[in-house]
């Protein structure tokens, strides 16, 4: 099995749809096992492209993709895909939802049932396991989407600005709760958002990307330890980590308006 | 909007019947209308009640072709589109010339059909199942067409096969269009096996069914039974439309955005 090497390797990739203009242009980037990657950048850099791409979702124009060193369709099985809404399906409950990976694989029933108890209690709903989508909140919504995507204990976790549309208090807390389920199955992720804050908050390390084409602008390491807790957030240094990313956003907008 | 209070509910069409039925009394005694133009609803009832026990046969045999009718439209229509909704091809092959058979009027075909079905019951079947196959396959076709792109792409990233991703993904997507369908199918279904019995009914000599009925009273003038025949099949719609919404409810109520939360 896989143990040394990176996880997710991009080498010279770009990246266009159909006869499209270029979305990524001459992207590289290697992701070591346990490393937290955000991506951040203006809408239209091609954030969640890389993330299809590296899902197998949407094949690369040029240049190399590998994860788990193999193509990433091969690799699905390693991998976890959570999307900007929750994406559960309406006609199954919360315990149902969560169970669909294993069902999909073959899991037999029994398995399949302890495994979402499990899971739900993991993200803390226990209670409501035999709910339909409809009828829980944003946040709870998103917590039986994780529960789904760490069903089949994957090794890598895509996630496509998985809390933009929640209130900045759900946000918070579903952040922190995202890194204590780090701390318990340890996978290695990579996270687009908008949110500085956030990135700065959960990640070890941030790819500040521009846009038109989408390429890489800047990289920057954040060398708070984990775990962390929330007081992270009110402490100096890291208001000076979000400063200093703002900062290289910023430089980004103006780069573009020079160009346009 | 204001919604409407419990009481009202009830008593509006209440009284806008009553409006109706009081209409209907002024224009008949205005122009002086005699009960074979225009009979009183009080002739109506009478005319069912004396007929009783033809109406009920009949409507009972009328059940019985629609009902298999429906039937064949809701498996066959539900196959059809199950093919439509897995291939592109063919969808591009059939669904144009389904939809050429669908804008042939029934009405026109109806000599056709009973040539070939064979007069009576499988006549009937025949037509009350081409009239309401085409809104059943068109609406489950849109139905497994349109499954959320985030929730195939889930499937994509699970390794579904094509199989898992229509059964588990598309054909539940695919539910509320299909009920939405056997809606449309339920209120033509009796109106099918009606004008097939009346197509039908006299060229077999005439074993029952409203459509049959129809055809006699008229022959015979009998205007004020024509009438308790057209509030049979009324009634007949009604029962056909109501046990769709039961189904509808039953599959629904518990996920779907059509039905309050705490409806259950």
């Amino acid at each position: 099995m896989h143990t040394s090497g990176p996880i997710v390797k991009l080498h010279a990739v770009n990246k266009r749809y159909g006869a499209g203009p270029e979305v990524l242009h001459d992207v590289s980037l290697t992701v070591a096992a346990g490393d937290f990657v955000s991506l951040i950048g203006p809408s239209g850099c091609g954030k969640s492209t890389v993330l299809k791409l590296i899902s197998g979702l949407s094949p690369a124009t040029s240049g190399e993709v590998t994860v788990l060193g193999t193509a990433p369709r091969q690799a699905r099985d390693q991998q976890a895909f959570i999307f900007q809404d929750a994406t559960l399906l309406p006609w199954l409950t919360a315990r149902r939802n969560v169970e669909l990976p294993l069902r999909l694989r073959g899991g037999s029933a029994t398995e399949r049932r302890e495994r979402a108890a499990e899971l739900l209690k993991l993200v803390g709903l226990d209670a409501a396991q035999e709910f339909f989508p409809r009828q829980l909140s944003g946040g709870m919504k998103m917590r039986v989407s994780l529960a789904r995507a760490l069903s089949l204990s994957p090794k890598l976790l895509l996630l496509d600005e998985p809390f933009g549309a929640l209130d900045e208090m759900t946000r918070y807390r579903l952040n922190e709760e995202l890194l204590a389920l780090r701390e318990r199955a340890a996978f290695t992720a990579v996270f687009v958002t908008h949110s500085v804050a956030e990135a700065v908050f959960l990640s070890n390390r941030i790819i500040v990307m521009g846009a038109h084409p989408g390429r890489w602008h800047a990289e920057i390491a954040v060398d708070f330890a984990y775990p962390r807790r929330s007081d992270l957030r009110a402490r100096p240094e890291f208001q000076d980590v979000v400063n200093r990313v703002t900062r290289l956003l910023h430089e980004v907008e103006l780069q573009e308006e020079a160009t346009a | 909007m204001k919604p409407l209070s419990g009481w009202q509910v009830w008593l509006l069409p209440v009284l806008s019947g009553a409006v109706f039925f009081a209409l209907w009394y002024g224009v008949r005694a205005v122009a002086g209308l005699e009960s074979w133009i225009l009979p009183a609803p009080h002739e109506i009832a009478a005319a069912a009640w004396a007929e009783r026990l033809r109406l009920w046969r009949a409507v009972g045999s009328t059940a019985v072709g629609a009902l298999a009718g429906f039937g064949l439209a809701a498996s066959l229509g539900f196959l059809m589109a199950l093919l439509l909704g897995a291939s592109r091809s063919w969808r591009a092959s059939l669904y144009p010339w389904l939809l050429v058979l669908q804008m042939t009027p029934v009405i026109v075909l109806a000599p056709v059909i009973v040539l070939w079905a064979g007069p009576g019951m499988p006549g009937i079947i025949t037509i009350t199942w081409l009239i309401s196959f085409f809104p059943i396959v068109a609406n489950v076709t849109q139905g497994l067409v349109s499954a959320d792109m985030n929730h195939v792409a889930l499937f994509r990233m699970c390794n579904a096969s094509r199989w898992q991703e229509m059964w588990l993904l598309r054909v539940p997507a695919a539910m509320p269009y299909y009920l939405a369908g056997l809606r449309i199918a339920a209120t033509l279904a009796p109106i099918g096996a009606i004008f097939g019995e009346y197509m039908v009914g006299n060229a077999s000599g005439g074993s029952g069914g409203l459509g049959f009925l129809v055809y006699s009273y008229n022959t015979q003038i009998k205007i004020p039974a024509l009438f308790a025949t057209a509030l049979t099949s009324c009634l007949l719609g009604f029962v056909f439309v109501a046990a769709v919404a039961l189904l509808n409810w039953a599959v629904l109520r518990k996920w779907h955005d059509s039905f309050e939360p705490n409806d259950h």
